[in-house]
């Protein structure tokens, strides 16, 4: 089992024998595990997305969970014949987070190998331990915030706008169109810190830093005059996304210095990142100061690089640790885009 | 296809812009005319890295680069001879 205590974002249950008693293709009789609801509704309520790899008859599989009231609770599952490993990889893609921050239950030996042996970042468990997932550490996040109870809606509601996606007809900037977006650049409200954190914690894509503030750290940047936090929030027809962007600006003399900057992976795909961006460097400008930012490398934010780079921030100095300080010389700021409404401070 | 038909192709399937005629040269500036944001420039790299066979590093990251049809082609065709 891989050693690390990262917190468990996705929890991917086996069914037979794991969440029921009994094999469904044999038409054993199917009972629900003791008490297996009620871990799956209390995992549901920490914000904890939850998924199925089994091998069974698709239809008939979820025609079961229907039964039991249990269908709801998952999205993407991988219900097939097909190894395990790739419904495992299958839904680390379709959710988009990283390996080591899944958890997954079986009650085969056999099977948890196969998955551990493709995936060794993936978290194996036995399914007769189902009962003590409550009180892991790794499964109990230090706040449950608004976006954390919404969180699988918030997912739910991103597949309903996908499936429109891809069978719209058109250019991809009239879907965009479509869906009425409108993005709130705010400063952080004492109600926000929580999830202020928890962004912080669960970022990695798009995160300039990779580094992880506290409730108290980020109070402190709230309430100063040396620095200006701002969280985005993206709204649709479909509804929110929630809180999804955090920036942390600080005041020098003759800079404006941007500490953190991160954008939850789930509006990746809405080109949003360069509204606060622009944002920043609009009002920077009309400070009359220039334009810093940190960035430092990590395993999986090459994507911030990019769009560091490619948005004109120049390098002026790194370091072998893969620190990168950039500056941006505030000509050519990107216009917002035409189809988003957008609400600034 | 030739290689500036395809990356045309591929700029043309992601402009941020409204007008259906949005029309830009080979060598025209997409990211001056506003044609493409950030977003498009992460696609960017993304697709030419999965469909050439071509990676681009760090210091390959310069705007310069890939601002217009004309020096994305040459950017993929550098990279390849370089290659071989």
């Amino acid at each position: 089992m891989s050693e690390n205590d990262k917190e468990i974002k996705v929890v991917v249950w086996d069914l037979d024998n794991t969440i029921w008693d009994g094999i469904l293709v044999e038409e054993d009789k199917i009972a629900l595990k003791p008490g297996i609801k009620e871990v799956i509704r209390v995992l549901d309520a920490r914000g904890i997305l939850q998924s199925i790899a089994s091998k069974n008859n698709n239809e008939d599989a979820m025609e079961k969970l229907k039964e039991l009231g249990l269908d709801d609770y998952f999205i993407y599952p991988e219900i097939h014949w097909n190894a395990k490993s790739t419904s495992l990889a299958a839904i680390q893609k379709n959710i988009n987070v990283g390996m080591d921050t899944i958890l997954f239950v079986d009650d085969q030996p056999f099977e948890r190998e196969e998955v551990q042996s493709v995936h060794p970042d993936i978290t194996c468990i036995d399914a007769l331990e189902y009962k003590t997932l409550p009180h892991l550490p790794r499964l109990n996040p230090r706040f449950i915030t608004e976006d954390s109870v919404r969180r699988r809606k918030m997912y739910q509601d991103d597949i309903k706008r996908k499936q429109e996606e891809d069978t719209f007809q058109g250019p991809p900037e009239k879907f965009l169109a479509s869906l009425n977006m409108k993005f709130i650049i705010s400063e952080c409200r004492e109600e926000d810190l929580k999830r202020a954190e928890e962004l912080t914690v669960r970022t990695n894509q798009l995160n300039a830093t990779g580094r992880t503030y506290d409730y108290d750290e980020l109070n402190e940047f709230r309430v100063s005059d040396k620095y200006k936090l701002l969280v985005c929030e993206l709204i649709d027809r479909y509804g929110s996304y929630g809180k999804i962007g955090l920036a942390l600006v600080e005041i020098m003399e003759d800079s404006w210095h941007l500490r953190l900057l991160l954008m939850s992976c789930r509006v990746m795909a809405r080109g949003v990142g360069s509204v606060v961006m622009s944002y920043i460097m609009q009002e920077c400008k009309k400070a009359g100061k220039k334009l810093l930012a940190d960035f430092k490398h990590t395993k999986r934010n090459r994507q911030m690089y990019i769009t560091y780079k490619l948005g004109n921030f120049k390098e002026i100095s790194s370091d072998p640790e893969g620190n990168v300080l950039f500056e941006h010389d505030l000509t050519n700021i990107q216009p917002y885009p035409p189809y988003i409404d957008l609400v600034l401070p | 296809m030739e290689l500036k038909e395809q990356i045309r192709k591929f700029i043309e399937s992601n402009l941020v812009v409204f007008e259906d005629e949005a029309e830009f040269s080979d060598s025209d500036n997409i990211f001056e005319m506003g044609f493409v944001n950030s977003l498009f420039a992460m696609k960017l790299v993304n697709y030419i890295e999965e469909n050439f066979n071509v990676q681009v590093a760090n210091d390959d990251l310069e705007i310069s680069n890939f601002n217009s049809v004309n020096r994305i082609t040459e950017f993929i065709e550098n990279k390849r001879s370089a290659a071989a």
